[in-house]
């Protein structure tokens, strides 16, 4: 299968998914962030790196935080930055994704950043850029469906870096609704392809996919044990339409198995971190005391996020 | 018209025959097989050097979107390409808009189809009104008309009372029941085999219970009603080996498998190709070799195009909000001679798939080379491969996962009833 995030020289074309990316190539992305996050620091936080560059920001689906973040990160590359939230309503209205597409690259777009509900969404826009010979412009998957989420991997994978130094002696345990999502996935990928030697899932049967321990991960159903010397602890959000209903009886039975309390935490090593995606539902998947407590490093996720979409959007410009 | 196909390998499975030699069609007949009928002087001669003779096909399965879908089909188009792919006799599935589940339907429709050159036509009643699995179809009327059958198509009958009801019904009359075993409640929203690909695409997975607890339902009820039942496009190991264990507890159920399945899993979904988008879903790749198995054993009586024409809009989309299906009719006889050739299988055995078996199954005078049968015969190369593409296709629909192969047996001359409805010097 051809590797539509590579150009002809092995550099980064589109940022689809990790899955299939070398380690060379995650490497160079975590180098490429360090310096981003001085940035942040300055008087003036703006590198003109983009400047003249559109990028469109497509959110299909709706999502301040990850469109925020994408959008400090283009501007301060000093693109211009066009936001575009296409609701599922408009799109029923008849236009289709590829017609969407089609126009806005006739305004000369030179970047999409695609948040899409449909998994696979990211892929089919860039398969039609390249058939239609647009693939100057590039596309960066801000999280499809249940897929991938690449960006949010990164991040994750420069904080890991930032605390722990060397992926190659860890245990990270990836913990909740894997079935439904995208950035568990990404994570595992990330985490397998950077040499971490265990990786776990935990999580009740019915949030794990079919044949999830093919990723390369050791799979756990219940939180002591899985947490048991654990170096890093990586939550997931619980989306609320999944906490009632055939998946899980109620929030409080699933924050009495699986949310993460400092008792239960206590089962990993004492320097280890813990890790959110957020938006958190506090109460649910996480309790309170460890969100904002000394093993968090939450909020620099959300601060190195930003440097690594700019890494992203500044290789992606420069292939 | 009176025809003398020359210089063939005449393959006629339904009579056992492999051999080089000459056929003689008139009055829309097989009039002679080797030896010159008496008087008869030939109108036409077709030379078959290096061909193979056969039976015309016959299709379990394929979408002509007359009624209601003209926009990714017509009957024009379709038999245009049922003709290129050597099918002479076809069913098609109900699931038109609206559904065949009235006799002005079904009339209407073989009324359309009547043209010399068009193939047979056989409409699948409804087995119940709109397949909205509630109330039984007038399916003795709908059996003047011309149905020969009775089914869903592709959408389930989510109460089993109703499920009974209809196979009772069907029973009374001795009208086979079609099924496809796909559990509603195991399959919803699921787009993809429930396994590692779907896993790691993100895809909402149909698990391969929800074939094995329709088909457990559907096989206990037809040993209750006694009925016909034939269950269509099977797609899993576990469900071949049910039918195989229901047949042998005396349940004279048959079955038949899409030609795609024979030759795709789950993982030529690649990077989402809405094509490898199908109903039932691609599964793995255990399952295509037991499918592949079961066809050359018998377990499975017959494959089917399930040709299903998809216009791009609905196609080019994101892999679960494609429509399902794929353009099949041109390629169920070099598919089924590719599957063939891998299973190492001699063409009088292969061919009896796609010939005499489903035409038993449907109950028609077809798919046989016998003298007196309504002259359906095909003339193909097996020896000529040619490239899929969306210029070679005749059907309106260019959505197949097979763009861009190279496949074996170009069809030379097709022929209904004697009539030469497709022939390569047209083209």
């Amino acid at each position: 299968m051809r590797n539509l995030q590579l150009n002809s020289h092995g550099e980064l074309q589109h940022l689809l998914t990790i899955e299939g990316l070398p380690r060379t190539m995650l490497t160079a992305i975590l180098d490429n962030a360090a310096p981003f996050t001085e940035v942040a620091e300055r008087e003036v936080k703006k590198l003109p790196l983009l400047r003249g560059k559109s990028v469109f920001n497509l959110f299909f689906e709706n999502s301040t935080r990850t469109r925020t973040t994408f959008e400090i990160a283009a501007k301060r590359l000093s693109a211009d930055v066009i936001n575009l939230n296409i609701n599922t309503s408009s799109a029923s209205k008849g236009e289709t994704l590829l017609d969407t597409i089609d126009n806005l690259a006739a305004m000369q777009a030179d970047m999409f950043v695609v948040r899409h509900q449909s998994s696979g969404a990211p892929f089919l826009i860039a398969e039609h850029l390249a058939a239609t010979g647009l693939d100057h412009i590039h596309v960066v998957n801000a999280g499809d469906g249940s897929h991938a989420h690449p960006t949010q991997a990164l991040l994750d994978m420069y904080t890991i870096r930032h605390y722990k130094r060397d992926f190659t002696q860890l245990t990270v345990a990836v913990i909740g609704d894997i079935l439904h999502s995208r950035v568990a996935r990404s994570q595992i990928h990330a985490l397998t392809t950077l040499g971490v030697p265990e990786v776990r899932v935990i999580a009740p049967k019915t949030l794990l996919p079919a044949s999830v321990e093919r990723l390369g991960v050791r799979v756990f159903h219940d939180m002591h044990e899985g947490l048991r010397g654990v170096d890093v602890v990586m939550m997931l959000r619980l989306q609320n339409e999944r906490m009632n209903g055939a998946l899980l009886p109620s929030p409080q039975e699933f924050f009495k198995s699986y949310g993460l309390t400092p008792e239960k935490l206590a089962q990993a090593k004492p320097d280890a971190i813990v890790m959110h995606p957020g938006p958190m539902n506090r109460g649910v998947e996480i309790d309170s005391a460890v969100a904002d407590g000394t093993h968090s490093v939450i909020l620099p996720q959300v601060t190195f996020g930003i440097a690594v979409r700019m890494a992203v959007m500044s290789m992606l410009a420069g292939a | 018209m009176k025809i003398h196909i020359q210089n063939g390998r005449v393959i006629d499975p339904a009579n056992g025959i492999d051999r080089k030699m000459d056929l003689f069609v008139a009055e829309g007949c097989i009039a002679g097989i080797d030896k010159v009928p008496k008087g008869f002087e030939a109108d036409g001669i077709v030379d078959a050097s290096g061909c193979v003779v056969c039976p015309g096909l016959v299709d379990l399965s394929a979408r002509l979107r007359e009624p209601g879908y003209e926009y990714r089909a017509t009957l024009e188009s379709e038999m245009a390409a049922a003709a290129a792919g050597g099918v002479t006799s076809l069913a098609c599935p109900p699931d038109t808009d609206p559904p065949l589940d009235e006799p002005g339907l079904v009339e209407m429709l073989k009324h359309r189809a009547r043209l010399p050159e068009f193939a047979h036509v056989y409409p699948v009643g409804a087995l119940t009104v709109r397949l909205a699995g509630e109330r039984l179809t007038e399916m003795a009327e709908l059996a003047e008309a011309g149905c020969r059958a009775f089914g869903q198509a592709n959408v389930a009958i989510v109460d089993t009372q109703v499920l009974l009801r209809a196979m009772q019904y069907a029973a009374t009359f001795d009208f086979p029941v079609w099924l496809q075993a796909q559990d509603p409640f195991l399959a919803r929203n699921g787009v993809a085999h429930d396994g590692e690909v779907a896993t790691r695409l993100g895809l909402t997975g149909i698990p391969v219970s929800a074939e094995t607890i329709a088909l457990a339902t559907i096989l206990q009820l037809a040993r209750e009603t006694g009925g016909r039942v034939h269950l269509t496009r099977i797609s899993s190991a576990a469900g071949i080996e049910m039918i195989a264990a229901a047949r042998r507890s005396g349940i004279p159920a048959t079955c038949d498998v899409a030609v795609h399945h024979l030759h795709l899993c789950d993982h030529d979904i690649g990077n989402f190709s809405p094509h490898a988008r199908l109903d039932p879903p691609l599964r793995a790749q255990s399952d295509r070799t037991a499918l592949r198995r079961g066809l050359a054993d018998g377990t499975i009586n017959a494959v089917c195009s399930d040709h299903t024409p998809v216009d791009d809009d609905a196609k080019q989309r994101p892999f679960a909000e494609a429509e399902p299906g794929a353009t099949a009719l041109e390629l169920l006889l070099p598919l089924t001679l590719k599957w063939a050739a891998e299973m190492k299988l001699p063409l009088l055995k292969a061919l009896a798939r796609v010939t005499c078996d489903p035409a038993a199954i449907l109950g028609i005078e077809a798919g046989t080379l016998s003298v007196g049968a309504p002259a359906d015969i095909c003339v193909f190369d097996p020896k000529d491969h040619f490239r899929v593409s969306r210029q070679t296709l005749h059907s309106q629909g260019k959505n197949t996962p097979f763009l861009g192969l190279e496949l074996p047996g170009r069809v030379r001359y097709t022929l209904i009833d004697g009539h030469l409805a497709y022939s390569t010097a047209f083209v």
